[in-house]
C-alpha cells in the first residue's frame, strides 16, 4: 500500500479519487476481441503493473482508462489519466524542453510560463544542459525521461505507461526502472504500468496483474509486499517472477 | 559535379554535331550560337526574364495560398473532402493551352490571367502533398494529444502542421519546376512580355538562337525557383535527418 503522499508542485488536487475501476470490460476491434470480462480495482496512489504475451490487450486497457475509447461491454471509472504511449512519441521539432512542456501548452498556459514549469524538474530528471537538444540528439532512456515528465505534468492523478522501456537495452533499462521509483517516490500517482518483463513487474509495482493472450482476461494477480528500493537478485523477487512465469505458462 | 560534367559532355557532342554534320542552324543552332545570341540580345531579353520570373512568383504564392487552404480544408472536413477531391484531380485534366485564351479573354492582357494560369498548374501538387503530410502524422502522438484532451485546432498546430512541412516542401518543389510552364502558355495565349512571348516572336522571325535563348534562360529559372525552395525548406526542416547524430 502506498505510504504517505508529500504535496508536491504538479501534483494533482486530489478530491475524493477514485482510482481505476473496471468491471465485466468486454472491448473488441471487429471480430478481434481484446478484453474480455476484465475487472480491476486500482487504488489512489497504488502502483499496478499489467503484465501479459503481446497482443494480450494491455494498450487496450490503458487506452479505455485514458478515456480514448468506450467499452463494448461493462464499465471503466477513472479519475483523469495521462498516456505514456509505447514509443515515446516526442515531436521531432521541438526541443526537449517544449516536448517537456507540451501538455502544458495543451492546458493552455502561455510557452514561456509552460517552459519555466518544466524547466524545474530538468535537474532531477537528469535533463539538465539538454534542454535546447531536440530528441534526435537525445539517447533512448533521455528520451524516455522527456517522456515521462511531459506525462507527469499533465498534472492528471492516473499515469498509464505503456510499455515505457520496451526499446532500451537492458543496461539503461535497468537504471530507468530505478530512475521511475525515485520519480515516483517524490510525486506519488496512481500507476498502470503495462509490460511484457515480468521482472520489471516485481522491481516496480504494489501488484502485478498477469493477463492471457488475446483476448485478454485477468489471469492472476500477486502482491508485492516489499520496501523499495527492490534489487533484482532479491530471494522474494526472484522467487515472485518466477511464480508470476509459471502463470503465464512460461516455465 | 557529375551533373556538370554531363552538361558539359551533351553540350559538346551537340557542338560536334553541328560542327561537323553541317546541320541547318535555323534547325539546330550550335551551343556557341545560342551563347552569342544570349549575350547579343540580353538587353532585349532581360526585361522578358524580369517579366517571366515576377508573374511565376505570384502564380507560385497564388498557388501556396490556394494549395494550402485546399489542403488544410479536406484534411479537417470529409465533406469538403468528397466535395473537392474531384474538382482538385480534375482541375488536373485541363489543357492549360486550350482554356488559355478564355481566360485572357475574360480578364485581359494584364498579369492577373498569367498568375491564374500558373497558379492553376501549380496548385495541385502543393494541395495533394500537403493533404498527405497531415494524414502522415504519427498516430502515437496523435493518440497522445487526444488523451491530453487536446482540440483540433491544437491537435492541427502542435502536430499535424508541422508534420506536414517536409511532405508540403516537397509539393512545393515540384510546383516551382512545373510552374514556368504556366507561365508560357499563359504569355503564348497573350502577353506583351516575358520569355513565352519572347519565344514567339523569335520563332517568327525564324531566329532559332534566339529561340533557344530563351529556353536556356526558362531552364534556368525553373532550376533557380527548385533551388529556392529546397534552401528554404532546409531552413524550415531542420529536424531531419541532419539531428539524428547530432547532440552535445
Amino acid at each position: 500500500m502506498q505510504s504517505e503522499a508529500e504535496a508536491s508542485m504538479t501534483e494533482p488536487r486530489d478530491e475524493e479519487q477514485t482510482g481505476v475501476q473496471l468491471d465485466a470490460v468486454d472491448k473488441a476491434y471487429g471480430a478481434v476481441a481484446a478484453l474480455r470480462g476484465v475487472s480491476l480495482r486500482v487504488a489512489p496512489g497504488e502502483f499496478v503493473a499489467l503484465v501479459g504475451p503481446s497482443g494480450c490487450g494491455k494498450s487496450t486497457l490503458l487506452e479505455l482508462v485514458c478515456g480514448l475509447g468506450a467499452p463494448d461491454a461493462g464499465t471503466v471509472r477513472a479519475d483523469a489519466a495521462a498516456l505514456m504511449p509505447q514509443r515515446d512519441a516526442l515531436l521531432p521539432w521541438l526541443s526537449a524542453l517544449d516536448n517537456a512542456a507540451l501538455a502544458l501548452r495543451v492546458a493552455g498556459v502561455r510557452r514561456a510560463a509552460a517552459r519555466a514549469r518544466a524547466h524545474e524538474h530538468f535537474a532531477a530528471f537528469g535533463l539538465e544542459g539538454f534542454e535546447g537538444t531536440r530528441p534526435g540528439g537525445l539517447s533512448g532512456g533521455m528520451r524516455q525521461r522527456v517522456a515521462f515528465l511531459r506525462t507527469l505534468l499533465a498534472g492528471r492523478p492516473v499515469l498509464c505507461l505503456d510499455e515505457p522501456f520496451g526499446a532500451l537495452d537492458a543496461l539503461t533499462r535497468l537504471q530507468m526502472q530505478r530512475w521511475l521509483a525515485e520519480a515516483l517516490a517524490r510525486e506519488p500517482r496512481t500507476v498502470l504500468l503495462v509490460t511484457h518483463d515480468v521482472e520489471e513487474a516485481v522491481l516496480l509495482a504494489d501488484r502485478v496483474v498477469l493477463l492471457s493472450p488475446r483476448p485478454g482476461r485477468i489471469v492472476a494477480t500477486f502482491d508485492v509486499a516489499l520496501p523499495r528500493p527492490r534489487e533484482r537478485d532479491d530471494a522474494t523477487v526472484v522467487e515472485l517472477r518466477e511464480r508470476a512465469l509459471h502463470a503465464l505458462g512460461a516455465s | 559535379m557529375t551533373a556538370a560534367l554531363l552538361v558539359l559532355a551533351l553540350l559538346g557532342g551537340w557542338e560536334a554535331l553541328v560542327r561537323l554534320d553541317g546541320v541547318d542552324p535555323l534547325i539546330l543552332p550550335a551551343p556557341t550560337d545560342v551563347a552569342e545570341a544570349l549575350w547579343e540580345d540580353r538587353a532585349l531579353l532581360a526585361p522578358d526574364l524580369w517579366t517571366t520570373t515576377y508573374e511565376v512568383l505570384l502564380g507560385l504564392l497564388a498557388a501556396t495560398v490556394a494549395g494550402a487552404a485546399l489542403g488544410a480544408a479536406m484534411h479537417l472536413s470529409p465533406a469538403l473532402r468528397r466535395a473537392l477531391r474531384p474538382l482538385v484531380i480534375g482541375s488536373q485534366a485541363v489543357p492549360v493551352p486550350v482554356i488559355a485564351p478564355l481566360v485572357i479573354l475574360v480578364l485581359g492582357f494584364g498579369l492577373a490571367p498569367k498568375v491564374l494560369l500558373i497558379a492553376l498548374v501549380c496548385f495541385f501538387p502543393i494541395t495533394i502533398n500537403l493533404y498527405d503530410g497531415l494524414r502522415g502524422a504519427d498516430p502515437d502522438a496523435s493518440r497522445l494529444l487526444r488523451s491530453l484532451h487536446a482540440t483540433r485546432w491544437q491537435r492541427l498546430r502542435f502536430l499535424e502542421a508541422p508534420a506536414a512541412l517536409p511532405s508540403a516542401f516537397t509539393g512545393l518543389k515540384v510546383a516551382a519546376a512545373v510552374a514556368v510552364i504556366g507561365a508560357v502558355f499563359a504569355e503564348w495565349a497573350g502577353a506583351e512580355a516575358g520569355l513565352g512571348r519572347a519565344l514567339i516572336t523569335a520563332n517568327g522571325q525564324l531566329a532559332t538562337a534566339r529561340a533557344f535563348a530563351v529556353t536556356l534562360l526558362l531552364f534556368l529559372l525553373a532550376i533557380a525557383l527548385y533551388g529556392a525552395c529546397a534552401l528554404l525548406e532546409r531552413r524550415v526542416v531542420s529536424w531531419t535527418p541532419r539531428t539524428e547524430p547530432g547532440g552535445p
